[in-house]
C-alpha cells in the first residue's frame, strides 16, 4: 500500500505543468485531487516516473457564465473540486444537475479533494460528473504545446481510461451549456450512499427542445466510457413515450459483470433509471 | 445513590479522541529505537507447489538487512493444529516451502531500515509457484477430490453429531427444508494487525502486538517458539476493535519475535488493510441446511440443523464454532425435538476464526429463518409462531435438549415489548396497504428473537477471572484487570464498579490491562465474558479489600470490625452510628500496603436473550434495500453503564445489518479473493443505517453478584436474522421464500423475477 519511488513537482501555472509535461515525458502524471491516481499508485497497477502536482494553480478553479440568452455557456475550470461545484450558485443557478452530481461523488473526503478535470481526464466509465456531463453536451478544452482546443463531451471519452487528449495536453476547462430551469433528472444506483455508481443515469432537457435542448441521456457504467443511451433519445423523439423509450436504454451498451451486478441486471437498472431519470426530467420541467 | 446503572461518560475517551491514544504502530519505546521493519512476502496463488524462492534482487535492495525464509526457521517446529481431534498432520509451516494453501499464505520475511522500502524489496522476491486446483466452498472441500492435506486424507478437518434418525419428521403434518448461506465476512477493525518485539540481555523477549488478551496471546507464542513462558514478557498497547478476529495470537506476532532474534534487532510490523484482508481471520462462513416440521396450528415438532463449517486453509477457531452453533441449535423455542450436526471443512481461503458472536449468530440465523419459512408455509403471522414456541418464562435452570442451561430468560416478553414498541399492527396495515396499492417500495417487517451464551468456558477463555485494587497513600486505586478492553469501555466499567464500593471518586481511579509481568493471568476480552466475570472480579476485589481494610482499622479505632461501614464521602470507613470517627483507605495504606488480589469464578454462562424487529423498505423494481426501522430489545441482566451497553448494541446492530445486506468475503474458483481492498468489500456507514430504537429490558442472573449477562455480541446476533427475514417478507407477497445474505439488490431482484416466473 505504498506507491513506487517517483519524482514530484508541484507547479504554479498552466504553462509551468505543460513544460513539466514536456519534460519528464509519457511516464509523468498530472495530479489533481489524487482520489484516482493515489489508489491505482498504492496498488501500484500505475508506476509513473513523476507528478506533476497541479493542485496549486490558483486560477483554475471557478465557476463562471459566458455569453447570453440561449448561446450562454457555463466555464467551470478544471481546477475545481466537486464540493466547490455543489456549493457553487452560479452553477445551481444556471446548470442545477452539476452540482447536485458532484454532491452525489464518493463522500465528503472524496469531493473535498476530486475535480472535475480530474474526473474528466482519468475517464473512468463509472464516474458520476462525466455521466452528467455528457447529458447535458458542451466541451472539454484543452491546452497543449500547441495552444488551447476543444473537444466535445460526445468525442472525448474515447474508451476505458482513455480520453482525446494528448499526453503534452492538459484539460484546462469544461464548457456547458446553460440549462435555466430545463428539466433533468440524475439516478445513480448504489448499495451504499458513498458508493461509485453500479449504473447511473442522466436526463435533460424537454420533448419540445427549446432553451435546454432535446430529452438527451447518458449513463454511467455500461459500457469501457460513459455513453448516450441514443436509442431511447430517438424514440423520444420519434414521439415515444418515456416507457416505451426507456426499454431501449441498453441499447448499444456493454456492461460488464462484477460482484455487485452481472450484465443482464445492468442493463434492467439502465432501462429503470433511464425512465426515473426521464420522468423526474420531465415532471421538473 | 450507586453510581452503577448511571450513564457515566466513558473517561478513556478524550484521549481517544483528542490525542490519540498509542496503538502498536504508534510506540516509541526507547527499546524500538532502529527497529527494522517487516514486509510479508505472501502467496498470491491459493493452492499450489513452490518451486523455488528467489531473494538474490531483494537482498541487494536499498534498505534490505534481511531476507527470511523456510530455511532460516528449521529449528522451530511447525505450528500444530492445536485441536485434539484434528488429524497431527495438519499442520501449518512459519514460512511456506513446500506447499502453498491459501492467497496471503506467508513465504518470506522481508526487514529494511526503512518501511517504505519494504514494499519495493518485497515485490523483488521472486516465487514460482506450479499451480494446484483449488478448494473453494465446503461443497469442494467435501468431494474429496483435490486434498489439502493428502496424507490425511479427507479435507474434513472434524465432525461433531450423528445424522438425525430417518422417522425424525415423522408424523409432522408440515415439514419445510431449506439450504442457508451464512456467508464468509472480514471483521475489519479500524486498526489493522501490527506488533513489535525486541530481545533483552536477559535473554527475554518482549512483544508488543494488538490482540484481546495479553496472557493467551503470550503462553501461544511460548509455546510456539518452544520458549519457556517466563521468557515473554507481552504488552498490548492501545487497540482498536478485534470483533474476535484478534483472540490468542496470529503467527505473524511470533514471526517478528523469531525474526528479532535472527536480526538480532528490535523488528516491528504494520499491515496494510489490503494485507488485513486477506492475513486476518474471517468469520462465519457455514452451509447450513434446515428441516423444521410440525402441525398446522404453528407448533413445531421436531427441527434440524446440519452445518457444513469453512475453516479455511489451516485449523483456528473456526474449527471449534459450530459447535456453539449445535449448542443454541434450538435457540428460544420449547421444540420438543432439536437436531444438529456439523463437518468442519478445510478449503483454500483465509482460516475462518471467531467473529462477534463466533457460532451464535450462526444458529440463531438457521432457527430464526426456518421459524419464518414455517410460518409462511402455513400462512401464519411469524409472531403468532414464535409466540407459540417459545420457551416459556423461567427463573430457575433450564436445560436444553442440547444440553445448554439457561440460566433465565422470559422470551415472550421479549418479543410482546419488541412487537409493541414496533407498532407490529400497524405496520402490517401498512403493509396489507401498499401491497394492495402495488407500491414500488414495499414494506417488510422481520423477526427474530434470540437467546445467546456468554462467558462460556472453551472459545471464551476460562469461566473465571481475576482483578487486583490497591489503594494508595495518596488516595488513588489502581485496578488491575485479566480482561483487554479494545474499544468496550472497562476503563470506566471496572473504576465504577470500584468506586462503588470504596467511595473513591472515578477519576483517581486507574484500571491497567495487558501487560503479562504486571498482570500474568487473565482471560482477555471476548465471547462477552468481560463484565460478568472480569467485572464481578473487580467487584469482589474490591468487597475483600473492604474487608481487610476493616480488619486493619478495627484496631486502629479500637472497634468491632462488623461495627465498621464504608463511608462513600470519606472514602474510607467510620463505625456505624458515630460519625466522624472514621479513617480513609489512604490512611490505611499509608501504614500498609492495602492489596487484594482475587479471582472470581462463575458458576457458568449466562444467556442473554431479546428480540428484534427490523422494518426495511423493497424497492422492487430495482430491489435495493433500506432499512428505515430497528427496534430492540436486549436483555443482558442488570445494566452497569447504560451509555456502554448501548454502544455495544450499537456497534453489534450495525454489523449485522451490514451481514445480513452488505458484506461477504468472496473468492473466484481459483482460490484468488476479489474483495481484498475496501473498494470491493462493502463495509457498512452510518448512511445506511437508521436511528436504532432500543427497549429496555433487564432480567438480573444469579450467576454474578452484578447480576449481569453479555452485551458486547447479542446486537449482530439478533438483527442479522431480523433485517433477513425483513427483505425477505418484502417480497414475500410476490411469491418470494427465501434469499441468502447478503440480500443484494440484484438478488433480491432475481428472487422477485424467478418467484413470478413459477420458480424460487
Ligand atoms: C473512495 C472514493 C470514492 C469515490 N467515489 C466516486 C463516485 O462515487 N463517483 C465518481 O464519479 N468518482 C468517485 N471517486 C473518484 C473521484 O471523483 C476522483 O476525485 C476523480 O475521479 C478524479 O479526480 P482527481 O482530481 O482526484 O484526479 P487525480 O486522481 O489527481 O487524477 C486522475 C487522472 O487524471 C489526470 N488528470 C488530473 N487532472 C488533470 C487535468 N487537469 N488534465 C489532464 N489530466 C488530469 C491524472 O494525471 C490522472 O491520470 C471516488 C474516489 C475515491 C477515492
Amino acid at each position: 500500500m505504498i506507491p513506487a519511488p517517483f519524482e514530484y513537482v508541484k507547479v504554479a501555472s498552466v504553462d509551468e505543468a505543460l513544460s513539466a509535461l514536456a519534460e519528464h515525458g509519457e511516464d509523468a502524471k498530472l495530479l489533481a485531487g489524487g482520489h484516482s491516481l493515489l489508489p491505482i499508485m498504492k496498488l501500484r497497477l500505475a508506476i509513473p516516473s513523476a507528478l506533476i502536482d497541479i493542485s496549486g494553480i490558483a486560477d483554475l478553479s471557478y465557476v463562471r457564465v459566458e455569453g447570453d440568452g440561449a448561446d450562454a455557456i457555463v466555464a467551470i475550470g478544471a481546477g475545481t473540486r466537486h464540493y466547490e461545484l455543489e456549493r457553487d450558485e452560479v452553477a445551481r443557478a444556471e446548470v442545477p444537475m452539476l452540482p447536485h452530481v458532484a454532491g452525489r461523488v464518493g463522500d465528503p473526503q472524496v469531493r473535498h479533494r476530486g475535480t472535475i478535470g480530474g474526473t474528466t481526464a482519468h475517464s473512468d466509465p463509472a464516474s458520476d460528473l462525466p455521466t452528467a456531463l455528457l447529458a447535458l453536451g458542451g466541451t472539454v478544452v484543452l491546452q497543449g504545446p500547441g495552444g488551447r482546443r476543444e473537444v466535445p463531451v460526445t468525442e472525448f471519452w474515447t474508451g476505458f481510461f482513455e480520453t482525446a487528449m494528448s499526453p503534452d495536453e492538459m484539460v484546462v476547462e469544461l464548457r456547458v451549456p446553460r440549462t435555466g430551469s430545463t428539466g433533468w433528472g440524475y439516478e445513480k444506483f448504489t448499495r451504499r450512499e458513498n458508493d461509485w455508481p453500479i449504473v447511473a443515469a442522466a436526463a435533460v432537457g424537454s420533448r419540445g427542445g427549446g432553451a435546454g435542448g432535446p430529452l438527451r441521456v447518458a449513463l454511467a457504467n455500461m459500457a469501457g466510457t460513459v455513453l448516450r443511451a441514443t436509442a431511447t433519445e430517438e424514440a423520444l423523439a420519434g414521439g415515444a413515450s418515456i416507457a416505451e423509450a426507456a426499454e431501449l436504454a441498453d441499447q448499444g451498451t456493454s456492461p460488464g459483470a462484477d460482484m455487485h451486478a452481472d450484465a443482464d441486471y445492468r442493463r434492467h437498472l439502465a432501462r429503470l433509471l433511464t425512465r426515473r431519470a426521464l420522468e423526474t426530467a420531465a415532471g421538473a420541467a | 445513590m450507586s453510581i452503577l446503572g448511571t450513564r457515566v461518560v466513558r473517561t478513556e475517551d478524550p484521549l481517544f479522541l483528542t490525542r490519540g491514544a498509542v496503538y502498536t504502530d504508534d510506540l516509541t519505546d526507547e527499546r524500538l529505537t532502529g527497529a527494522l521493519h517487516v514486509t510479508f512476502v505472501r502467496s498470491q496463488v491459493a493452492h499450489g507447489r513452490i518451486l523455488s524462492v528467489d531473494t538474490s534482487a531483494a537482498l541487494e535492495a536499498p534498505g534490505v538487512v534481511a531476507v527470511v525464509t523456510a530455511t532460516d526457521l528449521t529449528d522451530l517446529a511447525p505450528i500444530p493444529a492445536g485441536f485434539p481431534f484434528v488429524d497431527k498432520a495438519v499442520i501449518r509451516p512459519w514460512l511456506a516451502s513446500d506447499v502453498v494453501r491459501f492467497v496471503g499464505e506467508l513465504i518470506a520475511v522481508v526487514l529494511t531500515e526503512d518501511r517504505y522500502q519494504g514494499e519495493d524489496a518485497a515485490e523483488m522476491v521472486v516465487v514460482d509457484i506450479d499451480p494446484l486446483p483449488a478448494v473453494v466452498g465446503t461443497q469442494a472441500a467435501a468431494r474429496d477430490e483435490v486434498l489439502l492435506f493428502p496424507d490425511v486424507g479427507t479435507n474434513v478437518y472434524a465432525a461433531f453429531g450423528e445424522p438425525a434418525p430417518e422417522d425424525f419428521f415423522a408424523g409432522c403434518e408440515v415439514v419445510v427444508s431449506q439450504r442457508i448461506v451464512n456467508q464468509r465476512v472480514a471483521p475489519v477493525p479500524l486498526e489493522t494487525r501490527a506488533a513489535a518485539a525486541v530481545w533483552g540481555e536477559d535473554g527475554r523477549v518482549t512483544i508488543w502486538c494488538s490482540n484481546q488478551g495479553a496472557q493467551a496471546a503470550k503462553m501461544e507464542i511460548a509455546s510456539w517458539l518452544g520458549l519457556d513462558p517466563s521468557l515473554v514478557h507481552l504488552i498490548t498497547p492501545a487497540v482498536g476493535g478485534g470483533f474476535g478476529a484478534k483472540i490468542g495470537a496470529d503467527p505473524e506476532f511470533a514471526l517478528i519475535a523469531q525474526v528479532a532474534k535472527i536480526v538480532g534487532r528490535p523488528v516491528r510490523w504494520s499491515e496494510s488493510r489490503s494485507e488485513n484482508l486477506v492475513g486476518m481471520l474471517h468469520g462465519r462462513a457455514q452451509d447450513q441446511v434446515v428441516t423444521i416440521g410440525g402441525r398446522r396450528d404453528g407448533t413445531v415438532e421436531a427441527y434440524s440443523l446440519v452445518v457444513d463449517q469453512d475453516a479455511g486453509a489451516y485449523p483456528r477457531l473456526g474449527v471449534v464454532l459450530p459447535t456453539l452453533t449445535m449448542l443454541m441449535a434450538g435457540g428460544v423455542y420449547a421444540f420438543a425435538k432439536v437436531h444438529a450436526q456439523a463437518r468442519v471443512l478445510g478449503t483454500n481461503t483465509t482460516s475462518i476464526g471467531a467473529y462477534r458472536g463466533a457460532g451464535r449468530p450462526e444458529a440463531t440465523a438457521a432457527v430464526e429463518r426456518a421459524v419464518d419459512l414455517f410460518a409462511a408455509e402455513l400462512g401464519m403471522d411469524p409472531a403468532d409462531v414464535r409466540r407459540k414456541n417459545v420457551i416459556p418464562a423461567f427463573d430457575s435452570p433450564h436445560t436444553t435438549s442440547m444440553g445448554a442451561t439457561y440460566d433465565t430468560g422470559n422470551y415472550a416478553a421479549a418479543l410482546d415489548k419488541a412487537l409493541e414498541a414496533a407498532g407490529y399492527a400497524d405496520l402490517r396495515a401498512e403493509q396489507a396497504r401498499r401491497r394492495e396499492a402495488g407500491d414500488v417500495r414495499q414494506l417488510g417487517i422481520g423477526l427474530s428473537v434470540y437467546v445467546e451464551i456468554t462467558g462460556a468456558g472453551g472459545e471464551a477463555g476460562a469461566a473465571s477471572e481475576n482483578a487486583t485494587v490497591e489503594v494508595h497513600p495518596d488516595g488513588t486505586a489502581t485496578v488491575l484487570t485479566g480482561t483487554s478492553p479494545h474499544g468496550q469501555g472497562h476503563a470506566t466499567a471496572w473504576a465504577m464498579i470500584a468506586s462503588d464500593q470504596l467511595g473513591i471518586p472515578l477519576e483517581k481511579i486507574t484500571v491497567l490491562h495487558g501487560d503479562t509481568d504486571l498482570i500474568p493471568r487473565g482471560g482477555g476480552t471476548m465471547g462477552s465474558r468481560s463484565l460478568q466475570q472480569g467485572g464481578a472480579a473487580v467487584h469482589q476485589a474490591a468487597g475483600e479489600l473492604v474487608e481487610l481494610a476493616k480488619k486493619r482499622a478495627a484496631e486502629k479505632l479500637e472497634a468491632n470490625p462488623e461495627d465498621l461501614v464504608v463511608d462513600q464521602g470519606l472514602a474510607g470507613l467510620a463505625v456505624r452510628g458515630t460519625p466522624g470517627v472514621g479513617i480513609t483507605f489512604a490512611e490505611l495504606a499509608a501504614d500498609e500496603q492495602l492489596l487484594v488480589q482475587t479471582t472470581f469464578s462463575a458458576n457458568g454462562p449466562t444467556f442473554p436473550f431479546g428480540a428484534h424487529v427490523v422494518v426495511v423498505e423493497v424497492d422492487v423494481e430495482s430491489g435495493k434495500t433500506e432499512v428505515v426501522r430497528l427496534i430492540a430489545v436486549d436483555d443482558a441482566g442488570t445494566i452497569l453503564n447504560p451509555l456502554l451497553a448501548d454502544g455495544q448494541r450499537h456497534g453489534g446492530f450495525a454489523q449485522g445489518v451490514a451481514q445480513a445486506l452488505l458484506e461477504e468475503v468472496l473468492y473466484d474458483s481459483d482460490g484468488n479473493p476479489t474483495t481484498s481492498t475496501l473498494a470491493d468489500y462493502p463495509f457498512i456507514s452510518a448512511t445506511e443505517l437508521p436511528s436504532f430504537e432500543l427497549v429496555e429490558m433487564a432480567t438480573p442472573t444469579p450467576m454474578n453478584p452484578l447480576g449481569a449477562k453479555g452485551i458486547g455480541e447479542a446486537g449482530t446476533i439478533g438483527s442479522t436474522p431480523a433485517t433477513q427475514n425483513a427483505v425477505i417478507d418484502a417480497v414475500a407477497h410476490l411469491g418470494v421464500r427465501h434469499i441468502d445474505m447478503p440480500t443484494t439488490p440484484m438478488r433480491v431482484f432475481r428472487a422477485i423475477q424467478q418467484a413470478q416466473q413459477g420458480g424460487n
